[in-house]
């Protein structure tokens, strides 16, 4: 194998290993701050030491989360350095600012949240978690910040063989980062709220602590419903966004080869033949890709082979098409999940408005599995939309195979590849395996054992000091 | 002053401000093997870095970050010509970022010696890594006409390069037991500043080797050295200075001055560097310069006002964090590791 397909392979597998963590930080720091808040307000026991379970998972979680991510962002200068000397003027820039504007404070108030619990006044504590929470999606703003630049470049003029920033204002008003960034907080709200919810229904399901996982499952609950209309209203908007600024994509995702009639149809399920370019047995819902592109029933959608003679005369020779099967199916995965969580959201409130939760054991089994669901559906929107880009690393200014560093051999990919796989790997089983055993114990804190008797040298009284 | 070279400043001050501080969580992380007796022990100096050792390390992302944004080329070429260097770096930090949080999770000895080591690792061999990475920036490094670097092993390690790094990892760990008889009481305490002691001579002479290899092998004393010599003697004086202050139990003296060293000893890298963001091996006309490898004026505006904005902020929020958590660790209190 060479080096791009490992550099290629190993961007994926990092960025998506990174993604499973991203999210659920997110979406558990905004619902642990919902928590503490009532908490404080309403001094009520319940929600300190639902606070508190929450957070065991939050803060194993957070840890995997930073470490994956450090790797990021150090892998654009070790695989793709032609890609960084070519886009770093532009694209460092927003991640300079993400660390500078959300690492620092997701990492200090993080600290002074689990260490200054009793060093700190409740509404500075309070404030805390609030400052992470903040600092999860200022740290999502700017990332998407860079990512948009590379769907949809704006802001930039060519010169010095690279993309140079002239317009700062530009890069932050991108209309990709304001369809997408919205869509990534949903997405990550709902994978949160998901988490809760599974893991309530389980202790409801079990009857052990009612109490406390009902008013857990009742806040997630209605945030997953919220963010799950927040998903397809802004996935709404990434389709109109998609049709002018890339509408190959669009194709793409619609194994549409040919110029779709006026109004446009859209595929259900489709068998797409890559090799003669076209794509039988659809089964269309008439007129929803028109409303889907753009916002009214009328208006026909370009096809893929129309585009490619286009981006031809454009760009020169080569082929234009990214992976049509991947992103086709990727999108209707992700759509279809994002469609489950509106639905089980929404029974679960009905079930609960009813106060009929307790006795719907088939929901409350069903919710355990459901917690993989928003999982599937941010891993899947990724790869949509960022193999649908292909063969574009920035969509019409460099292609993938032309950013790759040329002075890092094929083994040496392959030996950070296969050690950071394996590394990752450990990482998610014990993830997994801290996660079954924290919900096994239950919230009930276990006492630790005296720090004093764990020491031969000291003696007397030493009292454990309260939490 | 020109903008690029503001941000080389920047970009030196966060990779000098990462080694001050992330160097006593090094030196602490260190010490969980060398200086501790049980597990009490243990968690008691995780306890003094908990609250900080992350935020610490996000100076490291922050300099590699601006780097990013103000000289793609400086970030490109260290990246992808440090490439195994930078991989094994980074496990090591993976390894020590999960282990703080993982340790306590499961009260199992098996498991608890496992993140123990995790810890130890991952705080011996980044300040051992960047050690070598900083000494091979000033020797030189096989840059070619397109700003690629293609370096083989002994490029990147050699005598030089290693004792640049075991000066380093001497510096953190003296760093970090001064750190520590200033965060924590009784036993501990005295122990730590015993252990400084006992390294004290390893220590001055190993750093004193690196000076004297700096001399033959890199020209950076007969270019800087109106500035360098100064520096050097300094850090030499002062560390004589130390010698007393441990001697007299005089914690913040102590603690301070070998903060100042390892502000020194890195600072002098990026004296020693300048004009440059690399220097090739393979003709000064190879060099990188700074100019060269900078961003255009306009990006360098946006993050200087961004920078200038941010940077208060940031900094008093981490100075308010330390002041939260300024009483030593005792074993009397709560311990959260």
């Amino acid at each position: 194998m060479d080096a791009l397909l490992l550099a290629r392979i190993q961007f994926a597998s990092t960025t998506l290993f990174h993604f499973i963590f991203v999210p659920l930080s997110i979406g558990l720091a905004l619902l642990i701050a919902i928590m503490q808040t009532m908490y404080v307000f309403k001094k009520q026991e319940v929600y300190l030491k639902m606070t508190k379970f929450w957070s065991i998972f939050f803060l194993i979680n957070f840890a995997i989360g930073v470490v994956t991510g450090i790797f990021q962002e150090f892998q654009f200068g070790m695989n793709w350095s032609t890609y960084s000397r070519f886009v770093g003027d532009i694209f460092g820039a927003p991640l300079a600012f993400e660390a500078l504007l959300a690492f620092f404070l997701e990492s200090t108030f993080i600290g002074l949240w689990v260490f200054g619990r009793n060093k700190l006044p409740e509404k500075v504590h309070l404030a805390c978690i609030w400052l992470v929470s903040i600092g999860t999606m200022l740290s999502a703003f700017w990332i998407m910040a860079a990512n948009s630049f590379m769907h949809n470049p704006v802001g930039y003029v060519l010169q010095n063989g690279r993309a140079e920033m002239n317009d700062f204002l530009a890069v932050l008003t991108n209309e990709k980062l304001w369809v997408a960034f919205p869509h990534t907080v949903f997405g990550s709200f709902a994978t949160g709220a998901f988490f809760i919810i599974g893991v309530s229904a389980w202790y409801i399901y079990r009857k052990r602590d009612v109490d406390l996982f009902k008013r857990s499952i009742n806040i997630a609950l209605l945030v997953g419903f919220i963010s799950g209309f927040g998903l397809a209203f802004t996935g709404h908007s990434q389709a109109t966004y998609l049709m002018h600024a890339q509408p190959m994509k669009m194709a793409a995702a619609e194994g549409l080869w040919e110029d779709s009639g006026d109004p446009a149809a859209w595929t259900v399920v489709t068998n797409i033949d890559v090799e003669n370019k076209t794509s039988t047995n659809r089964i269309d819902i008439p007129y929803l890709l028109s409303y889907l592109a753009y916002g009214k029933f009328e208006g026909k959608v370009e096809g893929m082979n129309t585009l490619q003679e286009k981006y031809v005369l454009k760009f020169g020779d080569g082929s234009y098409i990214p992976p049509v099967k991947t992103t086709f199916w990727s999108f209707r995965i992700m759509a279809g999940t994002g469609g489950l969580l509106i639905l089980l959201s929404a029974i679960g409130l009905f079930l609960s408005y009813r106060k009929k939760l307790e006795e719907s054991s088939a929901y409350l089994k069903l919710m355990v599995p459901a917690i993989f669901l928003p999982f599937i559906g941010n891993s899947f929107g990724w790869i949509m939309s960022e193999i649908g880009r292909q063969p574009w690393v920035v969509n019409g200014l460099m292609k993938t195979a032309d950013a790759v560093s040329p002075n890092v051999s094929a083994g040496k990919v392959l030996f950070s590849l296969i050690t950071f796989s394996t590394i990752y790997f450990i990482l998610g089983a014990i993830m997994v395996f801290l996660f079954v055993r924290v919900i096994k114990q239950g919230p009930h804190e276990k006492v630790k054992e005296d720090v004093s008797t764990s020491d031969p040298f000291e003696t007397g009284e030493i009292p454990h000091a309260a939490k | 002053m020109q903008l690029s070279e503001l941000w080389f400043l920047l970009i030196g001050v966060l990779f000098v401000g990462f080694m001050f501080l992330q160097g006593f969580d090094f030196g602490v992380g260190m010490s969980t093997r060398f200086l501790a007796k049980n597990d009490l022990d243990r968690r008691m100096l995780n306890q003094t870095i908990g609250p900080t050792w992350a935020a610490n390390e996000v100076w490291l992302v922050t300099a590699l970050g601006a780097m990013f944004a103000a000289f793609p080329h400086w970030y490109a070429t260290l990246l992808s010509g440090y490439y195994m260097l930078v991989s094994v770096l980074l496990l090591a930090l993976i390894a020590r970022g999960v282990a703080f949080e993982f340790r306590e999770k499961v009260e199992s000895e098996r498991w608890v010696k496992t993140w123990d080591w995790s810890i130890f690792l991952g705080s011996i061999l980044p300040p051992f890594l960047l050690g070598m990475l900083f000494t091979g920036l000033i020797h030189g490094l096989p840059i070619d006409a397109d700003m690629n670097m293609y370096a083989g092993f002994l490029d990147i390690v050699n005598v030089y390069t290693v004792v640049g790094g075991l000066t380093f990892v001497a510096l953190s760990y003296l760093h970090g037991l001064t750190f520590i008889s200033l965060k924590t009481t009784g036993e501990l305490r005295e122990r730590a500043r015993k252990e400084a002691l006992k390294w004290y001579v390893m220590t001055g002479m190993m750093t004193l080797l690196f000076t004297i290899l700096t001399t033959v092998h890199t020209e950076v004393f007969s270019t800087k050295g109106s500035i360098l010599i100064p520096m050097y003697i300094l850090a030499g004086i002062l560390y004589g200075v130390l010698f007393l202050q441990l001697r007299n139990r005089k914690e913040g003296f102590s603690f301070t001055i070998t903060g100042i060293i390892l502000i020194l000893i890195t600072a002098s890298f990026f004296i020693g560097l300048f004009p440059n963001v690399m220097i090739s091996s393979l003709g000064a006309a190879q060099n990188i310069l700074i100019y060269d490898a900078a961003s255009g004026s306009y990006s360098l505006r946006v993050m200087t006002i961004v920078a200038a904005t941010m940077l208060p902020v940031v900094l008093g929020y981490t100075f308010w964090t330390y002041y939260v958590f300024r009483k030593r660790v005792s074993k009397k209190e709560h311990l959260d590791y």
